[in-house]
């Protein structure tokens, strides 16, 4: 049946067509970010191969290049003869590909534009090698000599297998150094705080007797003693680690000393196997969950921030579950269902509305500097001028985040206790049970599942916020975790480092934008994995409730 | 019961035990029933808190300020005369007055007793003929004496803690040598004095008797060795005037000397020039009686006889060329004014008047915000450098110590939302701009352009998400087979809970650029994937059945997912192309050289993209519950008698959930007025008004995230921050509860259908 355009147009099937065009919009544009994040956060950890070439650069000048191909796009050559570049007459654009040349210690940037149809005689050595260091970035290039000190070790191709297995010493012993620090010396400095501030404070007090004071004594020199046993390890550590070096060669031929102890991996991707590779990607993604950020967050894990995130979002529940399961209770059993209530249960949905800023505003100026300078005044005296809660941390962002939650909360307990059915309760009071037992013992646990929505959905947006945090105790890096093995082992007082502030951070306030990209994109791929989960369990414990009580109804 | 023979349980309910097991179920009841009422009643009270808080915070810029007299003496060591000039220490506990013997009497402000007396050995027969005071921070001041010199003198104040009780040391220091520095070598009594003092240089300007000028700078230069200052003289050559001076003052930049004359006009020299800049007359028929610098030496602050006050500040034109402009009139009683002196830290001033008024002002708002009368007839008042205090000295040789409370003055509504003239500005404007490095510095607190650039990004946010949602939820309500609905809304809900951090990253760090890039192609894309699903769709429907049927009705959008795809590739595509075929290569040149439209990276498109994808979800759920649970029978009935589908949505179902999509946009607004993370990350954060879609703006929430860190706790600013999360606050539960409200009166409506 042939339908002419007038026609269709008559129908009106167009703006059919429109609408249904509107929702594959809208498809195409969720799907498609999840894809841009998953594709480009994933293959940060791929190693990728390393070509080696020579590129002429604008003044003719022909230079080699090693280093890995990161992305190309296409310019218009009118663009290009305006930078300078020097573009053939009939060519309109030209692919121009952003290369990663690490060695910024050397070049002074890691990342190079160049022009696609300057790089000529493009090989990939399979001796090329990259190697990760905790300080000036990646190191693209040639293996020359491994030595001890002055002592040549080994050198040529028998290098690499010494190499590598120096490395493993010197990281045995760096994770030793590392222990050492942030572990013992940590508790120490710990313990001398706290002993300062007990002197202080028994200043304040007037109690700084002779005797008080040589207890302190005594205990701080304790801690000396200790302190000066770890000092003298460390030395010896430390003279240990810093015993090897590798001549390494870069892309122009001019070799460099690097110390092993500030190598944190070596590889030769142009040699690696697919399941190399494989092995590799795995252990590149542990490290990204399970370690430190290096060199301002641009390169390493982001274990700090996954634990400060997940530490705030259970305090948050453990405050927002009660209080918000009490005011549903209360809204939806015991108080009068009148206009108030009605107004109550509008205002309380619409702050869900409200802008997370604000929260932020609020927890700022009314637990911060009000509440938590109270509390410094009468609790932490002997630690003043500086304050303990008078500045933000872990406690006040899990309460900002709770006020901000609650709503949600109280919202779904709502709808789970107004789904249960009147005969119900009903029943249970015909039997004889009081309103509360008929609460404890019937409605809660069947409106359980309902508050667990809440909480998932709670946690789900506390995890994603960063506005309200940025005002109330998130910090780019903190130097220490908030849970540890030092009296009162839970920081609540402790700035903490997040997630979401971390894309923040690292994406807007990095020096090195560019390097720090890739990791960017794999914390917001593991933000959107976890917060997606969550919501699709809440979505699926929601839809499973309503199953259940549309056979009650029957 | 009689029917059936039913043995009576051999139950007691009178046992004790069983009395006590009722009653304690009762307490227990009881008890919940109390804890939950108050534990409900607690949380609703701590939510409302917020509110309060806000509130709290924000009110006392609006209170009234407040003055109360401390104690009142008469002047100490009151046989050596009058004060010709007198200052207060920080912390407003001691306070001192010079007599024109050159005595410095320091007294304690609480009751006048005196604390020490310095003479400045200007030398027998010298007295003090003029006196001027610098920048008051510098704390310093200039004596013109009768014997044709200058004496600069600078009160200090040495500050120990003995037994934790605060003692305050007052002494006199000079800080360019104890020997008078000549101003007219002939010996004449200067008149008017003025001092100007930065870092580098000092510059004295003085008239005497007979109407001369006379001015010398001297340049700071210090000893290596030693670390001293030295002074090093400059040359400078006055301009003739034209005029008998009546005043004079040099400002801190050194370049321009006002002079009023008793023509009733300012003259301003230009020292840099060595020309008169020109004389600018006041008004028609009005004698000048009083010509003070603000703060920061910026603004001349101009009364006249008729008890008229004015601002008056150097403007630069288009030609480098600068003139005196006329830039406010203050609102005053019709007096004379008598003293005045300004505020140290704020651009505020106050004046008595010869009726004994005293009148606080802040010229940046324009506004009066404190006045009370002495009952006595002024000579001089003194400001405390916080701005808590104020010394009066009365004729009768009285003096008066005055409490202020006057937090807020340079808050205003004018000051707020309206155009301002600020100082060194070519013309009034909007601006926000609150803080820089400077103490002297006018903070521009106008929220003009921050709620402008709010309503800028939810504009462009609704523009993308509105039709997008609308049009989307509609097709999914009521067009879409169930089993495709049960998979869309679940990925539009988990669309709502993407980060918004995650999306003003991704907008920020990768449309921006691309967008910059891809500028033809994203215009492309409008114009094209529209097209191609029309086009589309019209093929399709003029497909052989056979096809057609292989697809189920309501899955439509399976079938436009590839064509938007590749229509919208196709467009980014050719994006090179069109920019070489329409813009010269370079669309984003094009646009600043030939269109003259100034483009930013990350603009208002990018934002409207990115909060449009954050907005959509809102829009669309809510939107598709309203059109969902439009009554069957309605549209059934409609399809009965005729009308097709399209018109039963237009005609039948659109008019009944008009309410509920009405709501959706309202709730879909208060997010986007909201969002902070997308705005931060994805604009430049520029408080700049204009509507240009390829500019960046400043929101109100993105204004808090950036600079509440870094505000100083109850000070103006950090109020002013609460308050822009206060209209944030009041904006978006005022627009949800009304769209709340039209909810569940579309929903009464239904339920009566």
């Amino acid at each position: 049946m042939r339908v002419s355009v007038k026609k269709w147009f008559n129908n009106g099937d167009p703006y059919v067509w429109i609408n249904a065009g509107a929702v594959a919009i809208s498809m195409v544009m969720v799907f498609g970010l999840l894809a841009l994040i998953a594709s480009r956060g994933l293959v940060h950890f791929w190693a990728h191969d390393v070509v080696q070439a020579e590129v002429e650069a604008k003044n003719g000048q022909v230079y080699p290049i090693i280093g890995e191909l990161v992305e190309s796009e296409m310019v218009s050559a009118v663009q290009l003869r305006d930078a300078g570049y020097t573009v053939p007459d009939n060519a309109e654009y030209m692919q121009r590909n952003l290369m990663k040349i690490g060695n910024r210690d050397i070049t002074g940037a890691d990342f190079r534009w160049v022009l696609d149809a300057s790089l000529t005689k493009r090989s990939y050595p399979e001796d090329i090698v990259v190697m990760e260091r905790r300080e000036w970035g990646n190191f693209y290039g040639y293996l020359k000599q491994v030595k001890e000190g002055d002592v040549l070790i080994a050198e040529g191709r028998a290098a690499w297998d010494e190499f590598q297995a120096r490395i493993d010493r010197a990281l045995d012993i760096y994770t030793e150094i590392h222990d050492i620090e942030k572990g013992e010396i940590g508790a120490i400095n710990s313990g001398m705080e706290r002993l300062r501030l007990k002197q202080r404070g028994y200043e304040l007090k007037g109690t700084a007797t002779a005797e008080n004071l040589l207890a302190i004594k005594e205990d701080r020199a304790l801690l000396d003693a200790t302190y000066q046993q770890l000092q003298a390890q460390l030395i010896g550590l430390y003279e240990k680690i810093n015993r090897d070096q590798v001549v390494v060669a870069n892309m122009d031929g001019t070799e460099i000393n690097v110390d092993l102890a500030k190598i944190v991996r070596a590889y030769k991707p142009n040699a690696m196997s697919i399941a190399d590779k494989i092995g590799f990607y795995i252990s590149k993604f542990y490290e990204f969950v399970s370690d430190e950020p290096r060199e301002a967050n641009t390169e390493g894990g982001i274990f700090p921030a996954i634990f400060g995130t997940v530490l705030m979002v259970i305090i948050m529940s453990i405050i927002v579950t009660p209080f918000g399961v009490v005011a549903a209770v209360y809204l939806r059993e015991y108080a009068n269902q009148g206009a108030i209530t009605r107004i109550i249960r509008i205002a309380v949905n619409n702050l869900a509305g409200v802008p997370s800023i604000v929260y932020g505003v609020f927890g700022l100026g009314f637990f911060i500097y009000f509440v938590g300078s109270g509390i410094d005044q009468a609790l932490f005296p002997e630690a003043l001028p500086s304050p303990t809660f008078g500045t933000g941390g872990l406690l006040w962002a899990s309460i900002t985040l709770a006020i901000l939650t609650l709503p949600v909360v109280i919202v779904a307990t709502e709808e789970g206790l107004s789904r249960i059915p009147r005969s119900i309760r009903e029943g249970s009071l015909a039997l004889g049970a009081t309103k509360a037992e008929t609460l404890w013992r019937v409605i809660l646990p069947m409106a359980s599942p309902a508050m667990m929505t809440g909480v998932i959905l709670a946690i789900a947006r506390a995890a994603g916020e960063v506005a309200p945090l940025m005002l109330v105790g998130v910090v780019k890096l903190a130097p220490s975790l908030p849970l540890d093995g030092n009296y009162p082992y839970l920081h609540l007082d402790q700035k903490f480092m997040h997630l979401g502030f971390h894309i923040y951070d690292v994406g807007f306030q990095s020096p090195n934008v560019e390097a720090a990209r890739p990791l960017v994109y794999a914390t917001s791929f593991l933000l959107v994995v976890v917060i997606a989960l969550l919501n699709l369990s809440a979505v699926s414990i929601r839809n499973r409730l309503r199953e259940k009580y549309k056979a009650l109804e029957m | 019961m009689s029917e059936s023979q039913i043995n009576t349980p051999s139950i007691n309910f009178d046992d004790p035990k069983l009395v006590r097991h009722r009653k304690s179920r009762k307490i227990k009841d009881e008890i919940a029933k109390v804890s939950i009422g108050f534990g409900g009643i607690s949380v609703i009270l701590a939510i409302t808190l917020i509110f309060f808080y806000l509130l709290y915070e924000v009110a006392p810029l609006f209170a009234p300020a407040s003055a109360e007299q401390v104690s009142e003496y008469s002047l100490p060591m009151a046989e050596l005369g009058p004060s010709i000039y007198s200052g207060i220490e920080e912390q407003g506990e001691k306070a001192f007055r010079v007599t024109e013997q050159g005595q410095v009497i320091f007294f304690n402000t609480i009751d006048g007793s005196v604390h020490s007396q310095v003479d400045l050995n200007l030398g027998a027969g010298v007295s003090v003929t003029s006196v001027a005071q610098a920048d008051p921070a510098s704390r310093t001041f200039v004596l013109g004496l009768s014997n044709g010199a200058a004496q600069v003198v600078k009160h200090s104040y040495k500050i120990t803690y003995p037994n934790d009780v605060r003692l305050i040391e007052p002494f006199i220091e000079f800080p360019f040598g104890d020997a008078p520095i000549a101003l007219d070598e002939a010996g004449a009594a200067i008149t008017e004095i003025s001092l100007a003092i930065t870092e580098e240089a000092i510059l004295i300007v003085g008239t005497n008797s007979a109407r001369d000028i006379f001015a010398r700078k001297y340049v700071l230069e210090e000893d290596f060795l030693s670390g001293d200052m030295r002074l090093e003289e400059e040359n400078i050559s006055i301009p003739a005037i034209s005029a008998v001076p009546q005043s004079v003052i040099a400002e801190p930049g050194m370049r321009f000397v006002f002079i009023a004359t008793d023509e009733g006009s300012i003259q301003v020299l230009d020292l840099q020039k060595e020309a008169i800049n020109g004389t600018y007359p006041i008004g028609q028929n009005k004698q000048i009686s009083n010509m003070t610098l603000l703060l920061g030496g910026a603004s001349l602050l101009v009364s006249d006889h008729d008890g008229q006050s004015s601002q008056w500040f150097m403007v630069r034109d288009g030609n480098n060329a600068y003139t005196l402009e006329h830039v406010r009139d203050f609102d005053t009683a019709a007096a004379t004014v008598v003293a005045t002196d300004i505020e140290h830290r704020r651009k505020g001033f106050v004046l008595a008047d010869d009726k004994g008024y005293v009148s606080f002002f802040n010229s940046t708002a324009n506004s009066n915000s404190l006045n009370f009368d002495l009952g006595q007839e002024i000579l001089a008042v003194t400001n405390a450098p916080r701005a808590n205090f104020i010394l009066i000295e009365s004729k009768a040789g009285q003096l008066y110590w005055w409490k202020l409370d006057n937090e807020h003055p340079e808050i205003s509504w004018s000051a707020l939302w309206g155009e301002v003239w600020y100082e060194g500005y070519a013309e009034p404007d909007y601006i926000w701009q609150s803080s820089a490095a400077n103490n002297d510095f006018e903070p521009k607190y106008s929220l003009s352009p921050l709620a402008f650039g709010t309503l800028k990004a939810a504009f462009y946010a609704m523009l993308v998400a509105t039709p997008l949602a609308i049009c989307g939820a509609l097709y999914t309500a009521y067009f879409m087979a169930p089993a495709l609905r049960r998979k869309v809304k679940p990925s539009i809900e988990l669309m709502e809970a993407l980060p918004t951090v995650i999306l003003g990253f991704l907008a920020g760090l990768f449309f921006a650029p691309y967008m910059e890039e891809n500028l033809p192609g994203v215009f492309a894309c409008l114009i094209i994937v529209p097209i191609a699903i029309l086009g589309f769709g019209f093929t399709w429907t003029n497909l052989p059945e056979k096809i057609r049927h292989l697809v189920p009705e309501g899955w439509d959008p399976a079938l436009l997912i590839p064509v938007v795809i590749i229509s919208g590739w196709l467009s980014l595509e050719i994006s090179p192309v069109l920019e070489t075929a329409f813009f010269s290569g370079d669309m984003r040149l094009w646009l600043t050289n030939e269109a003259g439209i100034d483009f930013d990276q990350r603009n208002a498109l990018v934002v409207g993209a990115a909060m449009g994808f954050a907005v959509i979800p809102t829009i669309f759920s809510i939107t598709e519950d309203a059109v969902f649970s439009v009554p069957k029978h309605l549209t059934q009935g409609s399809l009965a008698l005729g009308a097709t589908q399209w018109q039963t949505m237009m005609r039948v179902v659109l008019p009944t959930a008009s309410p509920g999509i009405f709501s959706a946009v309202m709730i879909g607004m208060g997010r986007a007025v909201g969002e902070t993370m997308i705005v931060l990350m994805a604009t430049g954060n520029t408080p700049i008004m204009d509507v240009n879609i390829f500019e960046g703006m400043r929101t109100l929430s993105a204004n808090i995230a950036v600079e509440m860190p870094e505000s100083e706790v109850g000070g103006t600013h950090y109020r002013i921050l609460f308050l822009a999360a206060f209209v944030l606050f009041l904006f978006t539960f005022v627009v949800n509860t009304f769209a709340e409200f039209i909810r569940q009166r579309l929903r009464s409506k239904y339920s009566v259908i």
